[in-house]
């Protein structure tokens, strides 16, 4: 059967025509030429990091509106912390006191908050809701592949047909925990690995399989999970990245005191070992507080949500310093997520039930540090159902990463997520690249800028002395113009090229001298 | 419709067109050596007493994945009050044997569609689609199987007796070997020995048909003594094998002179003048016998001649055991299993009923040591996955389709390395016999990555489509199996108990409570569950609940525990 067919059946709402520029998508993963460049150079791609907080956060009680405090204290005063102990975060915008890791990240200018993220027709059900926003579908459709997956399928419309190969060694994402991430689910098959405790990574940092009893199924049973092991396709690129990095931070908490820090803390050492793996999504369970999310007797700054937000915010600041110290802060961006936020007034079991919108944190050096959103209006008087309006469709947020981290072109991120969506700035623009324009010992050819381009932007090159040549290639590995091609005398020099007329995309450009070639990507954005 | 090729298949259920190329992932010395790790197991002395332990739905449960191709939740309630016996004597009652092949296919224009071809002689042009229907109806019976021991039998004597489909290539002649392996399936094991000797397809696959006086062709001879009778024994001199000689296989290949298949008829013909009419002097292996000529009725002395020698029946024994409980046949299973099951196989002149009655009521089948240490063949993997989740077939009404589905698991099994009709070779398939990894074969770097893809096709995708049919599971169906199916406890625990052997540890069942409740309380199923349940006609909430299981399904399915019956 053909691939295609078996999407037109399976999934029909992928089968819409990519286009990007005027050439379909899918041909571009047939050209070789493009993922010999998506993988070429030093560790030099953008990562996303998701942080799924399962079960519900509560956000009014994580990013919480000070104007409406008087309200909010007539809503849930049995589960709101004290005035006096909000974090001040903005304005009359403050934060949970366990967060004030994520306070301090915000000073540093690496913590974005978006209010009020949501979707029309809110589900209550746990499991529809995160269906809902993993797939990216409306309410009322239900969509079998992921956003995350979708986009990686546009890129690798064959995976898994011929991977691992040597342009693409490395896992397409990672999710870390017990089974791969939905997010992840491409149209024939998940485009991602999942890294359990039962896996490959633990056990080679020396964990064992497990107990197995001493007899006849004991044995057959180690047999099998060994050959389970062996046979995981990605297991050497993956133990070989984390044997070649070490975590640098010091503020990681003991191993097993934060769960989402010890996801993070591998994440941290596979993307400073080197890994291309540009998507990982890591998880907190336990958002579902419907009772005792505060501790009583001791405060409601205490307590079950309080923990969890403490783990989740020390886990964001641990990371974050050991990207810094490992040299990697600039490529990485992390963004949580939840599949609903909490209802408005609190029940009699000190708990919150089932609610619609809520916050979401992007982190790292390149996410726009601002807070976007309004405090929500919290009703003087309200029933028990009364739930927070949605501000930002989370699609919007999705469809402004791709955009702003994987340059993705807005008509694919439309189709990709099945409607226009509003641009939102998620991301710092002025740092598109996150990459240095010097040359280097490593690399003779920098990064052009400024980037994306506008009508001209400018190379720097180093020459050795003898023929070089400069030429522009599109997405699917035409060459477009050759700019230099003589002999060059040894120094740095400066190219300046003229884009006004190229079309919006990703493009590439190539040196080849002294017998090595040296590719980079550059974006045309007006 | 086109019929699948295997390779069709392997893209449908793994997105590729080949196997995954593998990387050397260990380096050789890093390697965990499982087996240098492995102890002399604590056993019991249980041999063939009567088992006298507990008796409830794991040993129930043991029974029946060891008799037939799997067990869903209602084959479990339905035997759940019947004692150990009863419940053995009724896994070998008899059943009429199957109604014949159809023929399903337009291009076969000798015979109607929905038409038996096994009486139809000639329309050799046509052997490819006969070979087709034959393969799915074999298949078929094997899916749709009642819950008694025909079909694990049919496929041990095919695994025992094997022709080659490659080989044998006549179709007719395969139908008329597959009526007999099922027809003997629980009968006399003597009598299907002598049976088979003549059988065409037999006289095919190891050259009987060419056979004859002066031109001695010894191949049916040979693997007669080495595989399908006594064994070969140590080797204690020149082409002396302890329990037959080189000079047993020429005298038996002239014992054995005349008999020819017809392709017409599709029968078997003996030819006087084809026949070695001269005495047969047998070693001292069979007490220097000499069989002088008996025409037709020749090869009958032959079989008894073998059959006289209770070597024979611990050689059967043996491989009953390799098929039934484990591989490993050390001293002990020697004294205490072997040597007094083939007593009994010789006292009651090897009937198989009385065998089998004997071990399956046995303290040793029950005993610790020997449960969930069988790895499942391809085919009681993919055809037990079919029948756990209760998997609905097209009907006959729909039979070009249900012929096709039918084929569609044959492909399943074909590309786990197990084709059936075609074992690789006369001694079957490796994992019955193959020195020191036995059923280990089955799970190697190509067939274990498909497994699990297989399994993540139908757990997680709608199936197989095939005209308006899907095959495919239900996932609420397979939950409301369950007896309470909004405790997400009881609902992981009960699928454990159908579909491993042992059960799991408490890490393992919150692994998979966090599969199908990520990081909610227990509650949040059962509210989840019940919504569904109130309004089972809202699509959201219908997917809130098959997605989650679908997940919980998947994960199952993937762990090596699931590889063990």
């Amino acid at each position: 059967m053909k691939r295609r067919e078996f999407l037109k059946r399976s999934a029909p709402a992928v089968t819409l025509p990519f286009l990007m520029g005027g050439v379909p998508i899918r041909a571009i993963g047939k050209s070789s030429f493009f993922e010999q460049f998506v993988t070429t150079g030093e560790e030099n791609n953008r990562i996303l990091v998701l942080v799924q907080l399962n079960g519900g956060n509560d956000g009014l009680n994580t990013i919480i509106p000070l104007d409406q405090y008087s309200n909010l204290f007539n809503a849930r005063s049995n589960v709101l912390i004290p005035e006096e102990k909000v974090i001040s975060l903005i304005d009359d915008t403050g934060l949970h006191p366990s967060m004030s890791s994520v306070h301090s990240l915000f000073q540093e200018k690496k913590i974005g908050i978006l209010q009020g993220v949501g979707y029309p027709n809110p589900n209550f059900s746990h499991f529809r809701s995160t269906e809902i926003m993993v797939s990216a579908s409306d309410a009322d459709e239900v969509i079998k592949t992921g956003w995350l997956g979708r986009y990686l399928d546009r890129d690798y419309p064959e995976y898994p047909e011929g991977f691992p190969n040597d342009n693409t060694p490395d896992p397409l994402a990672i999710t870390m925990g017990a089974i791969v991430s939905t997010t992840c689910q491409g149209p024939i098959t998940n485009m991602g690995i999942a890294i359990s405790r039962n896996d490959a990574l633990y056990n080679l940092n020396g964990e064992d399989f497990g107990e197995v009893p001493d007899n006849n199924y004991g044995h057959e049973l180690s047999f099998i999970r060994q050959t389970q092991l062996q046979t995981q396709l990605y297991l050497q690129t993956v133990s070989d990245a984390a044997s070649k990095a070490q975590n640098l931070s010091s503020l990681y908490p003991e191993a097993g005191e934060n769960t989402l820090a010890d996801q993070l803390k591998i994440v941290a050492q596979l993307i400073a070992g080197g890994l291309q793996t540009s998507i990982y999504v890591v998880s907190l369970g336990g958002f579902d507080t419907h009772a005792e999310q505060i501790q009583m007797g001791t405060g409601t700054d205490t307590g079950l949500h309080a923990d969890l937000l403490q783990k989740l915010s020390d886990a964001i600041l641990a990371f974050q310093d050991d990207l810094n110290l490992l040299g990697h802060e600039d490529r990485v961006v992390g963004m949580t997520f939840s599949e609903f936020g909490r209802r408005i007034r609190s029940n009699i079991s000190y708990g919150t039930d089932h609610g619609t919108s809520g916050p979401v944190i992007v982190f790292g050096t390149s996410v726009n540090p601002i807070l976007q959103g309004d405090n929500p209006e919290i009703p003087a008087s309200l029933d028990q159902e009364d739930n927070l309006p949605m501000q930002f469709d989370f699609r919007s947020v999705y469809g402004s990463i791709l955009k702003d981290w994987f340059c993705v072109d807005e008509q694919v991120i439309s189709t990709l997520l099945f409607r226009d969506f509003q641009y939102l700035p998620v991301i710092k623009t002025d740092n598109v690249t996150g990459l240095e324009d010097e040359i280097t010992d490593a690399s003779p050819l920098g990064q052009n800028y400024p980037n994306p381009a506008n009508n001209f932007t400018t190379i720097k090159f180093r020459s050795s002395g003898g023929h070089l040549e400069v030429s522009l290639f599109d997405f699917q590995g035409k060459k477009i113009e050759t700019f230099i091609n003589k002999n060059i005398p040894v120094g740095e020099h400066e190219l300046r090229i003229d884009t006004g007329s190229l079309r919006n995309a990703i493009y590439y450009y190539q040196m080849k001298h002294a017998n090595k070639v040296f590719t980079k990507k550059m974006v045309v954005q007006r | 419709m086109k019929a699948l090729t295997p390779e069709a298949v392997r893209k449908l259920i793994t997105g590729r067109s080949h196997p995954p190329k593998q990387s050397n992932n260990f380096e050789s010395g890093s390697q965990k050596k499982v087996s240098s790790k492995r102890q002399e197991k604590a056993r019991t002395d249980t041999g063939l007493e009567p088992y006298s332990g507990s008796w409830g739905n794991q040993e129930i449960a043991h029974l029946l994945r060891r008799t037939t191709f799997g067990i869903n939740f209602n084959d479990l309630a339905n035997v759940s009050s019947m004692t150990l016996p009863d419940l053995v004597t009724s896994l070998l009652q008899d059943e009429t044997l199957p109604d014949p092949p159809l023929n399903v296919r337009d291009g076969y224009t000798g015979v109607p569609i929905g038409q038996t071809w096994v009486n139809k002689s000639g329309d050799f042009d046509f052997n490819q689609d006969k070979l087709y229907s034959l393969g799915a109806w074999t298949m078929g019976h094997m899916v749709h199987q009642n819950l008694t021991l025909r079909e694990k039998m049919a496929l041990f004597l095919h695994n025992h007796f094997v022709t080659q489909v490659e080989i044998v290539v006549e179709a007719r002649h395969l139908y008329s070997y597959n009526n007999l392996l099922r027809e003997y399936a629980l009968g006399n094991f003597k009598e299907l020995t002598k049976q088979m000797t003549i059988n065409p397809a037999m006289l095919v696959y190891l050259n009987g048909n060419l056979n004859e006086v002066g031109a001695a062709n010894e191949n049916y001879a040979r693997e007669l003594f080495e595989l399908f009778t006594i064994g070969k024994g140590e080797q204690i001199g020149e082409g002396d094998y302890t329990n037959y000689t080189e000079q047993d296989v020429l005298a038996a290949a002239r014992v054995l002179t005349g008999w020819v298949n017809d392709y017409l008829v599709n029968t078997s013909n003996y030819i006087s003048e084809k026949h070695d009419k001269g005495d047969k002097q047998f070693s001292s292996a069979f007490d220097n016998v000499v069989l002088s000529n008996n025409e037709e009725q020749e090869y009958i002395d032959l079989i008894e001649m073998i059959f006289s020698k209770k070597e024979t029946a611990r050689f059967i024994c043996r491989k009953l055991y390799r098929w039934f409980i484990y591989y490993t046949i050390d001293d002990q299973v020697e004294q205490q299993v072997i040597d007094p099951l083939a007593q009994i196989m010789v006292d009651n002149d090897y009937e198989l009923k009385p065998v089998l009655t004997t071990l399956f009521n046995s303290a040793h089948f029950f005993d610790e040591a020997n449960r969930g240490c069988l790895i499942k063949s391809p085919l009681d993997l993919t055809i037990g996955f079919f029948r756990q989740f209760n998997v609905a077939f097209p009907d006959n009404a729909d039979l070009i389709n249900q012929y096709a589905n039918w084929r569609f698991v044959y492909l399943l099994a074909l590309l786990q390395e197990q084709r059936l009709g075609d074992p690789p070779s006369v001694a079957g398939w490796p994992a019955y016999y193959q020195e020191p990894q036995f059923y280990q074969i089955w799970i190697n770097a190509a067939t274990l990555p498909f497994k699990r893809d297989l399994t993540n096709f139908f757990t997680l995708g709608p199936g197989y489509e095939s005209g308006d049919f899907i095959l495919g599971i239900d996932p609420i169906a397979m939950a409301e199996s369950v007896s309470q199916p909004s405790d997400p406890n009881i609902l992981i625990q009960e699928l454990i108990d159908l579909l491993y052997s042992i059960d799991l540890i408490q890490d393992q069942k919150d692994f998979l409570k966090e599969v199908l409740i990520p990081g909610l309380p227990d509650f949040e199923w059962t509210v989840e569950w019940n919504n569904y349940k109130s309004d089972p006609d809202d699509p959201n909430k219908l997917a809130a609940v098959s997605s989650k299981l679908r997940a919980l399904f998947s994960t199952m399915l993937s762990m090596a525990e699931y590889q063990l019956s």
